[in-house]
């Protein structure tokens, strides 16, 4: 049993659970941020999405250093003006990539043979020269990317996304369906999140591996019992209210000058950065 | 396991993206005619369960935990192609909501986990569940293994796409312009991983869903079940090994990636490669930059006279190509294996055969 002033395990229902909410809080975050009056937020986004889109490929394709650092400093300019927080990226974005990206990079300084520049006192294990581009190639770049994808859901509403994708000749069916799952992601998180509630509400001693693992299956089944019980019924509701097959939203997109300097100044900066990138 | 931007080339990228292609194409065509307007509800709420079940933080044996892709469940209730095109919104949406995988690598990341993952989670529990019951706990062990098998082959194709990135491209300087790892270090790294934690993940989630719907309602059960006979009767056949065989055919002819893997592996050089200056500088990398001997150890030299090889570096002499060598001798070494155990399982039968007629024999 656990003493007083001793730090209880986080078992499996209180990671799920944070989990869980982290999701929520993350699309709570963005939709605040997307309704902000900022730089970005005031652009159409059928702009922002072919504006952004050609400058991560141009991130990724790019092969100098300078070039790519280059354009996560627009980025993050792009962000600050459009009223995102620097903490909120450093947090949510940028250490994430770096975590993710770093735990990869850092074995590649050793790792990647070529022209040794230091050893590593008392191991003796060399730091090679290529190893070092590499490292710093493959993390600026993944951070530049992350940034640059992030910048769209930070600043414009999912249901323009979606509009944005229609009108640039995505087919119906698919923007229908990612409507649709975005929306229900959330009726389930929220379902998920309730059933471990009410387990942990239920839960008097701490339960052993066995048992929490046929309870995540249990819950796993019961979420999917529901969904399939609510497609059915979804599928009842949008036959009585005439589904055609199109999705409509009642916002209008209108170009104006603003959206055109903008498409201009993203389409500019792309093909410089395609310039400036090839070797 | 989601490829995020930037480690791989945009033209590894593009080509991923056309080998997805023929997949989604091929899985819309067969559920629009399957499902029609039913089926835009269905895939959103499978997708959005899948979405939801990879944020389960599944406990492990050992303490530790871990979250699995859903990949498994999903190929077993919905089928392969339904499964691929609702991992595939799931993806979508964790790409570019979540920031979860890549925009560039989506095509790559779609490949392996919503179309491999799918069609070896759905090939394996077909092949082990075979006609048995909807309730028989053959579909909990099938449906575990579908899980266990899919994740593992999906981790192995992303490690192929990072495995292949150095030696393809690289700067003047040779160093790697994306993952910068090559197959020998990415892909045991990736199954590190993924045989233990997410492999077992995978696992429970899978097998541990269907053994609740066995209890709940196993008609959800039926879709991906034709032929599964009634509960209790003896299953005779076991027609799904065919799946076995059409797997081992396609690792048989995946087996030239094997030639991606520039260099040999290491200490298992010949005597040769310590004269030769190139292969002394792959030594000598591979060897934290150590210098190796200058000749062959005097007792390598002697022992390795001792046999040599019908086909030398899986490379046949009556064959040019490389690739075909490499072909043949999985053909011709998988035949082996599967000779000796037919012969040791043949053996064995006769052997119980003799001890069951002699333990029956009046004394």
């Amino acid at each position: 049993m656990t003493q007083p002033g001793q730090r209880r395990k986080r078992g499996f229902i209180e990671r799920s659970v944070d989990s869980l909410r982290g999701a929520l809080e993350h699309a709570e975050h963005c939709a605040d941020t997307a309704e902000g009056a900022g730089l970005l937020q005031k652009l159409d986004p059928r702009v922002k999405l072919c504006g952004l889109l050609p400058l991560i490929l141009a991130a990724v394709s790019a092969r100098r250093l300078d070039v790519i650092v280059t354009i996560w400093l627009g980025a993050t300019l792009l962000a600050a003006l459009s009223g995102i927080k620097p903490r909120v990226m450093a947090t949510r974005t940028w250490l994430t990539v770096l975590v993710f990206t770093g735990a990869i990079a850092l074995p590649a300084i050793f790792l990647t043979p070529g022209l040794p520049v230091w050893r590593v006192p008392m191991l003796g294990w060399p730091v090679t020269a290529q190893g070092c581009v590499a490292a710093a190639r493959l993390v600026t770049r993944a951070e530049t990317a992350a940034t640059l994808a992030v910048l769209l859901v930070f600043t414009t509403p999912w249901p323009h996304v979606l509009k944005a994708l229609r009108t640039l000749r995505a087919p119906a069916v698919l923007v229908v369906i990612l409507g649709m799952t975005y929306r229900y992601i959330f009726v389930l998180l929220e379902m998920a999140d309730d059933f471990f509630e009410a387990r942990r509400s239920r839960v008097i001693r701490p339960m052993n591996g066995a048992a929490q693992r046929r309870m995540a299956g249990a819950t796993a089944g019961v979420l999917l019992d529901k969904s399939l019980r609510y497609s059915e019924e979804v599928y009842m509701a949008m036959q009585s209210r005439g589904f055609r097959g199109e999705a409509y939203t009642t916002h209008d997109f209108r170009m104006c000058r603003r959206d055109w300097i903008a498409g201009a100044l993203f389409a500019a900066a792309a093909g410089l950065a395609f310039w400036g990138g090839a070797p | 396991m989601h490829i995020p931007d930037g480690y791989l080339s945009p033209s590894t990228c593009a080509t991923m993206y056309a080998g997805a292609a023929p997949f989604w194409y091929v899985a819309l065509r067969r559920l629009k005619r399957t499902l029609d307007a039913r089926m835009i509800p269905l895939l959103s709420l499978m997708s959005a369960f899948c979405f939801v079940v990879m944020m389960f933080n599944l406990p492990l044996p050992g303490g530790t935990t871990g979250h699995a892709v859903g990949v498994g469940i999903a190929a077993i209730l919905l089928g392969p192609w339904a499964s691929m095109v609702a991992i595939s919104i799931a993806l979508l949406v964790q790409a570019v909501f979540f920031g979860d995988g890549g925009i560039t690598c989506y095509g790559a990341n779609c490949f392996n986990m919503a179309i491999v993952g799918s069609l070896a989670a759905y090939g394996m529990y077909r092949a082990v569940a075979g006609r048995s019951a909807l309730t028989a706990p053959r579909r909990i062990v099938a449906a575990a293994l579908g899980g266990y098998v899919a994740i593992n082959l999906s981790a192995l194709c992303a490690a192929i796409e990072f495995g292949i990135q150095p030696a393809l491209f690289h700067d003047a300087m040779g160093a790697p312009l994306y993952a910068p790892y090559r197959l020998g270090i990415a892909i045991p790294a990736m199954l590190a991983g993924h045989l233990t934690f997410a492999g077992i993940a995978e696992l429970v989630i899978s097998g541990g869903m269907v053994a609740y719907l066995q209890r709940a309602d196993p008609g959800l059960l039926r879709r991906t079940a034709p032929g599964a006979i009634a509960s209790g009767a003896k299953v005779e056949d076991f027609t799904g090994l065919r799946w076995l065989w059409i797997g081992l055919a396609a690792l048989m002819l995946a087996t030239p990636l094997g030639l991606l893997a520039a260099g040999s592996a290491w200490g298992e050089w010949r005597g040769a490669d310590f004269r030769n200056p190139e292969t002394r500088q792959e030594i000598a990398r591979a060897s934290l930059q150590a210098a190796p001997p200058r000749e062959a150890p005097a007792g390598l030299q002697r022992l390795s006279a001792v046999w040599s090889a019908p086909m030398p570096d899986y490379a046949p002499r009556f064959l040019k190509s490389e690739a075909l060598g490499y072909i043949c001798s999985a053909v011709f070494g998988s035949g082996l294996l599967i000779m000796a155990w037919t012969l040791l399982g043949w053996g064995a039968g006769l052997l119980g055969q003799r001890r069951r007629a002699e333990a029956a024999r009046p004394r």
